[in-house]
C-alpha cells in the first residue's frame, strides 16, 4: 500500500495511483485529481462523480461506462467528451474509486 | 507495508492520440460469435484505441437490418456445451439455447447486438461492410445498419487499417 500526498493531504492509493480509501475523497480533492489528469471539472462532471460514488456505495463496485450512461441518461459520446480517451478509468480515478472490473 | 510518497502518484492514462489502432474482422453470424468482437471493440475504444470493424461473409448478419436483432446460437457441433451432440438436433433446441444465452447476456447488463453496435459507434468506433459479401448476398447500404460507414473492398480495408493490430473472428 502506498500513501501519496495530494493537495497537502495524505491519500492511500494502489500501485497505479487509484484511491483505495472511499472516505478520503471529497469534492475538493476531486478538483485536484482532475487537474492532475488535465481535466477542469464542471457541474456536469461533478454530477457524474456523485452518481459514481453513490453507485459504488450501493453496488460495491465501480460502474462501467455503459452503466453510467444508462443510469444517468448521459450519452456515451458525451462521456468521451467530458473524460477524453479513457472515460471509464478517468471517471473512476477522479471519483476516488477503483477501476471498473466489468468488461462492458 | 506502507510506503510514503511525497510527489503525487498519478495513474498513467497515456498520451492522447497514442496512435494504437485495432482492426477486428467479424466473419461469423452466430450469436455467440458476434459478442467477442463487440466486447473487444468496446474495451479497446474505452482505452483510447482507434477501432475499425470489418464485417464479412456470415459476419454480415451482424449488420444486416433483417438479421442483426435475431442472431442465433446452436449447440450443434459445439462440444463446449457439454451436452450429448444428438440433443442439439432436436426440434426447438436452437431456439431454447438462443433464449438462454440472451438471458445470460442480459443479466450481465450487456446490450443486444444492435444496441451494442450503437455503443461502439458512440464510442468512436468505425463499421465497414465487405464488398464481396454484399455482392454475394445482393445487399446494398440500404439493407445495412445505418451506422455502417460504407461497403468497401478488402484492399480498401487493408489500406485504412495500416499499422493496426488485427483480430479475426
Amino acid at each position: 500500500m502506498t500513501v501519496t500526498t495530494i493537495a497537502d493531504r495524505s491519500i492511500h492509493v494502489d500501485a497505479e495511483g487509484f484511491l483505495t480509501e472511499y472516505d478520503e475523497w471529497d469534492e475538493e480533492l476531486a478538483d485536484t485529481l482532475a487537474a492532475q489528469i488535465g481535466i477542469e471539472l464542471t457541474d456536469e462532471h461533478r454530477a457524474l462523480l456523485r452518481y459514481l460514488r453513490v453507485d459504488f456505495a450501493d453496488q460495491g463496485e465501480t460502474a462501467t461506462l455503459r452503466r453510467v450512461s444508462a443510469q444517468t441518461g448521459t450519452p456515451v459520446k458525451r462521456l468521451f467528451e467530458l473524460f477524453p480517451a479513457k472515460p471509464a478509468k478517468k471517471m473512476a480515478y477522479v471519483a476516488g474509486l477503483p477501476k471498473p472490473r466489468g468488461c462492458v | 507495508m506502507t510506503t510514503q510518497q511525497t510527489a503525487p502518484l498519478v495513474p498513467d492514462f497515456g498520451a492522447d492520440g497514442s496512435g494504437r489502432k485495432l482492426a477486428i474482422i467479424c466473419s461469423k453470424g452466430n450469436l455467440d460469435m458476434a459478442y467477442p468482437g463487440l466486447v473487444l471493440a468496446n474495451a479497446a475504444l474505452g482505452e483510447g484505441v482507434e477501432v475499425h470493424m470489418f464485417f464479412t461473409f456470415w459476419g454480415f448478419d451482424m449488420i444486416n437490418k433483417k438479421t442483426m436483432g435475431n442472431l442465433k446460437f446452436t449447440p450443434i457441433g459445439n462440444t463446449a456445451t457439454h451436452m450429448p451432440q444428438g440433443l442439439g438436433g432436436l426440434p426447438g433446441m436452437t431456439h431454447l439455447a438462443t433464449s438462454q444465452m440472451k438471458k445470460a447476456i442480459a443479466e450481465l447488463d450487456v446490450p443486444e447486438v444492435p444496441e451494442f453496435l450503437q455503443q461502439v459507434v458512440d464510442s468512436g468506433g468505425h463499421l465497414w461492410a465487405c464488398r464481396m459479401s454484399a455482392d454475394m448476398q445482393h445487399l446494398t447500404e440500404e439493407n445495412l445498419y445505418d451506422e455502417v460507414e460504407g461497403i468497401i473492398s478488402a484492399a480498401d480495408f487493408i489500406e485504412l487499417t495500416e499499422g493496426a493490430q488485427v483480430i479475426f473472428i
